[in-house]
């Protein structure tokens, strides 16, 4: 291929020379060039290397379906693989790099591959991979020991793995009409939305709209002009760089707007990328059509490309593809093309498959010195690393027959053409079988989605301007705005009709035809596939990989459906059709997170007590979303050392801890009673003013969901609390219950969480403490007081707070909250005073030994499978009335005698650890899923050995005097244990008493 | 994405609720017997075509909503407030707006 660029012509500023470097060298190219023309301007051909085989690969079109020119741009942290030159705008200092070949992609030492290709056909991993089970055991043994060795072989660009320095963002839009694609049919459709008053919005991939006028002479640029101040002028918003690459239920369709890809370096001030979601009242798809190759030998060989790709590099940016070329086709729109070339100075020589050609199209080339063959069609590609010949065939009664050899540098196939109907795809619709235009187009649909131009099978201009301007007319009728409608056109609008060309071959002559090239899928391939009976069209995508490459299918699918319909003696449509799913072009996962990276991943909740715990020491840790105080070092303390000073403090004097995250719900009104003693197990019905209560509620279908305290203040005023994992569960449950089910009930509920900031005063001193840190002593004594009670009180200077003696370690301890904003001076007060006793801040790691010690549940062991007896609070089911999921906690499986039951356990060697997760196997039988497993393990300061919490089947008392063994087989540690009750510490609960 | 017109809030994702379930479903008194518990908890028709369902606006007004959806279009044909004195009050205040 001797391409080089003309003198003048095209849509490229010559005044404005770009320099870019290919595999390290630098070469120029202008403004308005892509990476894909400027290599074509410089005579580069081979650009990379395919996937399996390793053949030479250059460029095979001008747009979105390439397959052949996928490069690798930037370097380092920076390098993105597998993009399509011809899509790549060229700027300033690009870099870009030959894919999948080494050294370089004009000798590539892989390309011995292709001298064993037969062993890399379809089915080949799986068929020889699931094999040899005596040198390997069992089934993919051998595949994971050559995977490693084939990867490195096969394959496309690498990523890099390093972070992504760019930034990327999320945007939002809504309009009425949302139209895909800026050609004449797009343009005109927005125009006429836009004048009717609609909000249009319009989208283009492209850097320059016009569609395929922009692959016409200068000539058509008047009227893509015209085109474009009308609808600027009638205010369509337009987003040139964007593709819609999904379409979604309910108008919503996803946006990828290449903000940054086409200027230098990293922008301070933009993203490379935004990803917008576009809520639309109705979607016109005005997205063109792509050109289909045809499958015959080498016709993957650098030097053949689509016929509409020789134009574009022709007349959009100035460059003479080749000097010799070989136009092949099958239908009429290669022959203006042809002309052009031969214009612009090339010979040019065409082949047409059909019968016979209108007198129209060969009035075209009067004049010129163009030479036409009709019935002759291209067989096979001479040349190794690029075209240097073309074997052409005719057609006989017989079918093709060797024709005669033609020399040329350039070959442009035109196979037909393909409406892109990808979008539609995504919202369910499947493609028909236009069997005139032989192509897919749209299905019939609803009133929210339209197709205008190529994309509905339409393939002259002034009809596709009439078609956009007939669709934006009727979507501007249906949102109630009166228009004029011209009636739209019908498929078709060539002058001759279209012969079905698909593959070209001679029998007995063995040709490498690639039907995807991008994958390497050859036409022998889908054969195989249907002699092995992978006939069905996901079968045959899923074996031979069809149409599973970047393109998605855009360059493939409709040969390999033709070619499986010829073997199974079909028609296409009866063989099937090809679902598209988005993306519609590849799509950065660096576009799709956003923002929410790292530490804006998802949100964070902090309690207004954060700072102040930070101040003091803390080393925080993830709950949910919330950060809490993990534990507080002091010195050179580690984190065990830390927390088991902490729980040992606590149970000696007095230890504070931020319980904020803790869910709170204000429940009010007059059947506020009644629905606490519905939801809850055990009875609230009698729960006295002033006093709080421990309860559990299960879900319908009897399994617990949360357990938490709930305190009266007023005959209709209670305050729950809930676990932090499943406060917003809660919520949601009281507020379903009350207003789909009990909708007679007067009660009202409210999250209270953010309100209340809130710590726990733990320890044999914690009265002594908080009473130091109240306006009014008494309140807290032991007869005003006792346990359980709550109290409506002031803490010095006046700050209003809520206290209940209640206790989760197990000591005299009580919980006091105060509005939120009152979180940093009641740490101040309690502390002040908890530090004169001796007393000690506490976290997250201390608050678990603490627990565990008295074998008090958490999430860990209520995950969703635990009932209530099984957590061995079975005695707070109360027998005397109704609740949610009394029932079904009596299903035979719920209340099997050998249910893991909650229990203790220790070490036999006190010496020893083990760890939560394991599983608890009996001593001789460490195997399969053991007979339970460990929920949460601690270093007992108050035992002095560690312990741990978990379930095991029947209950500690199946398990006296009986050995269990921790199993860890990923840490190859097994410990015996012995299994106790998981009230390990103070089991009569003296202390809290006190 | 579906998006759900919110009698409260107006048309909004549906990544702003939570599914809730078959609206359908009539739940048993809570004494009643384990049979009439199990199947209004784990009996569910599969069905093609429309379907009641409830959905709550969890990011939105906290309102339990029952949405009638065709499960093989997602076109959802109507949207009411789960609570039958809040789908009067609604339809109170829309024909109130009407007369004016
Ligand atoms: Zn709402």
């Amino acid at each position: 291929m001797k391409s080089r660029r003309l003198e003048q012509g095209g849509r490229i500023d010559r005044t404005k020379p770009i320099g870019f470097a290919w595999d390290g060298k630098s070469l120029n190219g202008y403004q308005g060039d892509t990476l894909a023309s400027a290599l074509m301007a410089s005579g580069q051909q081979i650009l990379g290397r395919s996937f399996k085989y390793h053949r030479p690969r250059g460029i095979m079109s001008a747009g979105v379906e390439e397959s052949g020119a996928l490069v690798t741009i930037g370097k380092d942290s920076g390098a993105e693989p597998n993009i399509k030159a011809t899509t790549q705008e060229l700027f300033e200092g690009l870099e870009g790099f030959g894919q999948n070949a080494w050294p370089s992609v004009r000798y590539d030492l892989g390309a011995f591959n292709s001298l064993f290709s037969r062993f890399f056909a379809a089915g080949f991993y799986y068929k020889t991979f699931m094999g040899p089970k005596a040198l390997f055991g069992r089934g993919t043994g051998f595949w994971m020991f050559c995977e490693r060795l084939i990867r490195q072989a096969a394959g496309m660009g690498k990523a890099s793995r390093e972070p992504d320095p760019d930034c990327y963002d999320h945007a939002h839009a809504h309009c009425d009409v949302l139209v895909v694609g800026g050609g004449p049919a797009g343009l005109s459709a927005a125009t006429t939305a836009a004048r009717a008053g609609l909000d249009v919005l319009l989208v283009e991939q492209d850097f320059e709209l016009g569609g395929d006028l922009l692959n016409q002479p200068e000539s058509a640029n008047r009227q893509r002009k015209k085109l474009i101040a009308d609808a600027q002028g009638q205010g369509v918003r337009v987003m040139t760089r964007t593709t819609a690459f999904g379409l979604y239920d309910h108008g919503v369709a996803g946006l990828v707007e290449r903000v940054g890809d086409h200027l230098p370096g990293i922008s301070q001030n933009l993203p490379r990328q935004r990803f917008w979601i576009v809520r639309s009242s109705h979607i016109i798809l005005a997205t063109g059509a792509i050109e289909r190759q045809i499958a015959f030998g080498n016709n993957d060989r650098p030097g053949v490309m689509t016929a509409s790709a020789g134009r574009s590099y022709l007349n959009r940016f100035g460059i003479l593809p080749g000097e010799r070329i070989v136009i092949a086709t099958n239908n009429d729109s290669a022959y203006q093309t042809a002309t052009e070339l031969e214009d612009a100075g090339a010979v040019v020589s065409l082949i047409d498959a059909r019968e016979n050609v209108d007198s129209e199209l060969i009035g075209l080339l009067g004049g010129s010195n163009i030479s036409l063959r009709i019935r002759a069609a291209p067989l096979s590609v001479k040349g190794m690393r690029c075209i240097k010949a073309l074997e052409y065939t005719t057609a006989t009664s017989q079918g093709w027959e060797h024709g005669g050899v033609e020399d040329c540098d350039l070959l442009l196939v035109s196979g037909g053409w393909s409406p892109v109907v990808n979008l539609l795809s995504h919202l369910g619709y499947k493609p028909v079988w236009n069997r005139e235009q032989a192509c897919f187009v749209a299905p019939e649909t609803d009133s929210t989605v339209f197709m205008a131009g190529s994309s509905a099978a339409i393939w002259n201009h002034e009809d596709c301007l009439i078609s956009g301007q007939s669709v934006g007319a009727g979507v501007s009728k249906l949102l109630g705005c009166s228009v004029r409608q011209k009636k739209a056109p019908k498929a078709g609008g060539w002058v001759g009709p279209i012969k079905p060309v698909y593959e070209v071959a001679v029998k007995g002559r063995q040709l490498k035809s690639l039907v995807d090239p991008q994958h390497d899928v050859t036409t022998d391939d889908i054969r195989l596939a249907h002699r092995e009976g992978f006939v069905s069209v996901e079968h045959l995508k899923r074996y031979t990989t069809l149409g599973m490459a970047t393109d998605g299918g855009k360059v493939g699918n409709v040969i390999g459906l033709a070619l499986m319909a010829e073997a199974l003696g079909k028609d296409i449509p009866d063989v099937g059709t090809t679902t598209f799913r988005p993306p519609y072009t590849p799509v950065s996962i660096g576009a799709l997170r956003g923002r929410n990276v790292g530490e804006h991943f998802r949100p964070l909740r902090r309690t207004p007590m954060h700072d102040w715990n930070l101040e003091h020491g803390a080393t925080m840790t993830m709950a949910g979303l919330w950060h809490r105080p993990w534990y507080f070092a002091q010195q050179d303390e580690g984190i065990e050392q830390a927390y088991i000073r902490e729980a040992a403090t606590v149970r000696e004097t007095v230890g504070l801890c931020d319980v904020t995250s803790l869910g709170k719900i204000a429940i009010q009104g007059p059947d506020a009673t009644e629905f606490l003693n519905r939801v809850y197990t055990n009875p609230f019905a009698k729960l006295p003013i002033g006093k709080a209560r421990y309860g559990i509620m299960l879900r319908d279908d009897g399994i617990v969901m949360d357990d938490g305290t709930t305190w009266r203040f007023s005959e209709t005023e209670y305050f729950m609390t809930t676990t932090t994992a499943h406060a917003a569960k809660v919520m949601a449950w009281l507020e379903e219950l009350l207003q789909t089910r009990w909708q007679d009930l007067k009660v009202h509920v409210a999250s209270v969480s953010e309100q209340w900031a809130g710590c726990a005063v733990a320890g044999p001193k914690s009265r002594e403490v908080l009473m130091a840190s109240l306006d009014n002593e008494d309140v807290l004594s032991n007869e005003n007081l006792p346990f359980m009670g709550v109290v409506e009180t002031q803490m010095v200077g006046g700050i209003p707070c809520r206290i209940a003696r209640i206790s989760f370690s197990g000591e005299l301890a009580y919980e006091v909250y105060v509005p939120s904003d009152y979180g940093v001076s009641m740490m101040g007060l309690l502390w002040g005073q908890a530090k004169i006793v001796g007393g000690c801040l506490y976290g997250l790691e201390a608050l678990g030994a603490l627990r565990i010690e008295k074998g008090h549940v958490t999430g860990a062991e209520l995950d969703g499978r635990v009932t209530i007896e099984d957590a061995g609070l079975g005695k707070m089911a109360s027998p005397n009335k109704s609740y949610i999921g009394k029932s079904l906690k009596n299903r035979p499986e719920l209340v099997r005698e050998d249910r893991p039951r909650l229990v203790g356990i220790k070490p036999k060697d006190r010496s020893k650890t083990f760890h939560a997760g394991a599983i608890l196997c009996k001593q001789d039988q460490v195997s399969g899923m053991g007979e339970g497993w460990v929920t949460a393990v601690t270093h007992s300061p108050a035992l002095g050995h560690w312990i741990g919490l978990g379930f095991i089947a029947g209950g500690h008392e199946a398990w006296k005097d009986t050995t269990a063994i921790v199993a860890d087989p990923l840490r190859k540690e097994d410990v015996a244990v012995e299994i106790v009750s998981p009230h390990m510490f103070d089991p009569t609960g003296e202390r809290m008493h006190v | 994405m579906l998006r759900i017109a919110c009698p409260f809030c107006g048309l909004r994702d549906h990544s702003e609720f939570a599914y809730g379930g078959d609206a359908t479903v009539v739940y048993p008194a809570l004494d009643a017997g384990e049979d009439a518990w199990h199947d209004a908890v784990f009996m569910r028709e599969n069905v093609r075509g429309v379907q009641l369902e409830t959905w709550h606006h969890v990011n939105g007004c906290r309102m339990w909503l029952i949405v009638e959806r065709d499960t093989l279009t997602h076109e959802i044909v109507s949207v009411r407030p789960a609570h039958p004195e809040w789908a009067n009050a609604i339809t109170t205040e829309t024909s109130l707006k009407g007369d004016t």
